[in-house]
């Protein structure tokens, strides 16, 4: 240290040790673990996928039924392709409708759920019907839909809401009773109230329940949807469910399976990709995730 | 509790210490607080009667569960009193024994919304934050999470946001707790500098004796269930002073004998 120009003065001698005792306390970055980390995510995935289709096959070659009755990977995968155009048309007016159900979903919910998790009177009127909602198979509310809504879209969507708001609204309640009393008050102490404290203490403070929410939301409006386009046909309208119902009359397995697989990856990506990752990134800022696994 | 006006008229501490306290800053009669109900009530506050003159700065003692922390939560208004009254001249800011980060929000964030909720203006905000960040020596984690941070580190925000406050009243509950000596002795230093020269009234809860002999005008030791005011000093030893320093030492070894008898008695009980 003699042989430095200018001599440090004390106090950023200080500072120089106190930064070199805190560098001590983090540990170094792990963005390079990323990409193993995704691989080791991955491959389990393709592993199963391709066990699947070989039990499938397996089946098939078993002749439990006729090959025009249960046809295999190979002629769905074709089907898949040469019906890609209907298939895509489809898949876009199902996704437009699950945007826009979803999307009335959650205003709806987040409103509820604002409004039940802030008053005493309304949760205690409230709470548990909304719980209750949830566990009414999105099915039985077809027949009042049809009648209310006629066989339109409208019908489609009344399902699609009741199916997926009240998970909404359950995630949001949910993560407003569940933050640390805490933060709170921190919240108080900082002068934090009423908007603001929404704002900037209840809200945040309540997302990762809530993204949670989002989530059962959507498995609940899918559901709904893909049942609502079987029982609902509107006519000149390509949509999944329609095209699920059409293979059905006219015996195409084959059409009908490479369907199912358009509905079941829709539902997994946005799922697991759009809800997951979220979640995931969201719990990761929030320190939700041990580290240690 | 009656919150006047935080307007409030400070008198230089440096130039007469016993005439600035003369105009109380806290004023807590006959204060008691029970937890709970019938048998499994927890008393934990007994009749505690306590004044705090404006810009003093007094470090509270006792054993852990004598009521501290409570007692601080009353004064900051989070809390009501059972029975008693509790005045404050302005809304105080309590630094929590727990860090209470809000964990979305980086170190820089944490600060910055603390300001915010003040409604400091955005241009002014990042130079103030800078400061307060410097002061506690956190300047290079401002962009990390709570969750990413030692618990000494942690502390340190909770410092900052609660100095970020610009109030009057400043209430810390074991602020210092989870530090190595080092940055406990600078963070000393740099609370002493900052009360001396703002007038803020400070209640400080420790565990440790010659911390408290080190920064308070006085020390009050609170008793255990139910908790009181079993003893207090006026500490004249004079500024700056050292928590190793001979004076120091031997005032914190006299206190030291009082809150071991007073653990002593609890315990026999
Ligand atoms: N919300 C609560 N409900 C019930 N009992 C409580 C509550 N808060 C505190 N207590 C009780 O009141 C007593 C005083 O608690 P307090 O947290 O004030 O202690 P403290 O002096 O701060 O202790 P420490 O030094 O360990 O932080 C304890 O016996 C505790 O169990
Ligand atoms: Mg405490």
């Amino acid at each position: 240290m003699a042989t430095t120009e200018t001599p440090p003065t004390a106090a950023t001698d200080l500072d120089a040790e106190l930064a070199g005792l805190d560098a001590l306390e983090t540990g170094p970055s792990r963005s390079r673990l990323r990409v193993r980390t995704a691989w080791a995510a991955t491959w389990p995935k393709l592993v199963a996928i391709a066990l699947a289709l070989l039990i499938w096959q397996v089946v098939v070659w078993s002749g439990w039924r006729p090959e025009y009755v249960l046809p295999g990977p190979a002629k769905v995968f074709s089907k898949l392709t040469s019906d890609f155009g209907a298939l895509v048309e489809g898949s876009l007016t199902t996704l437009q409708r699950a945007v826009v159900g979803f999307a009335l979903a959650l205003v709806i919910g987040v409103v509820l759920g604002a409004l039940v998790s802030r008053s005493k009177v309304l949760r205690a009127g409230l709470g548990s019907m909304i719980t209750g909602l949830q566990t009414m198979p999105s099915i039985a509310w077809f027949p009042l839909a049809i009648v209310l809504f006629k066989l339109s879209e409208g019908a489609i969507y009344f399902v699609v809401v009741i199916g997926a708001a009240p998970s909404i609204a359950n995630g949001l309640i949910g993560g407003v009773d569940h933050i640390p009393p805490v933060l709170l008050r921190a919240g108080r102490v900082l002068g934090a109230r009423g908007f603001a404290s929404l704002r900037h203490v209840i809200l945040p403070a309540a997302l990762p329940a809530f993204v949670n929410g989002l989530k059962q939301g959507w498995a609940f409006a899918w559901r709904s949807l893909l049942a609502g386009e079987l029982l609902v046909l509107i006519a000149g309208n390509r949509t999944l469910g329609g095209l699920l119902d059409a293979n059905r009359q006219v015996f195409d397995t084959a059409g009908l399976i490479s369907v199912m697989i358009v509905i079941l990856v829709i539902g997994i990506v946005v799922d697991s990709v759009l809800f997951g990752t979220l979640d995931k990134v969201i719990r990761r800022r929030y320190g939700l995730i041990d580290t240690a696994r | 509790m009656t919150t006047t006006a935080p307007e409030v008229v400070r008198p230089d501490p440096a130039a007469d210490p016993s005439a600035a306290w003369s105009s109380p800053s806290i004023r807590l009669s006959h204060v008691s607080k029970v937890f709970g109900h019938g048998p499994q009530a927890v008393h934990a506050l007994d009749r505690v009667s306590l004044t705090v003159g404006t810009g003093e700065f007094v470090c509270l003692l006792g054993a852990s569960g004598c009521g501290k922390s409570t007692l601080l939560n009353l004064i900051a208004g989070l809390d009501a009193p059972s029975l008693g009254t509790l005045e404050v001249t302005s809304r105080p800011t309590l630094m929590f024994q727990e860090a209470a980060l809000f964990p979305w929000l980086t170190v820089r964030g944490n600060v910055d919304l603390a300001l915010k909720l003040r409604k400091v203006h955005k241009r002014e905000r990042t130079a103030k934050v800078d400061e307060l960040l410097d002061l506690v020596h956190l300047r290079d984690f401002a962009r990390k999470r709570p969750h990413e941070l030692s618990g000494g580190m942690r502390q340190r925000v909770a410092l900052a946001r609660a100095l970020s406050q610009d109030t009057d009243i400043l209430l810390m509950d074991e602020p210092f707790g989870a530090l190595d000596a080092m940055t406990r002795d600078i963070l000393h230093d740099e609370l002493e500098l900052l009360w001396s020269t703002t007038a803020k009234t400070v209640v400080f809860v420790t565990h440790n004796v010659r911390e408290a002999v080190r920064l308070g005008d006085r020390v009050v030791l609170l008793s255990s269930r139910p908790g009181r005011v079993a003893a207090e000093w006026e500490i004249g030893i004079p500024r700056p002073r050292r928590m190793d320093s001979a004076v120091v030492a031997e005032q914190a070894a006299t206190i030291t004998d009082r809150l071991r008898a007073e653990v002593r008695r609890h315990g026999d009980h």
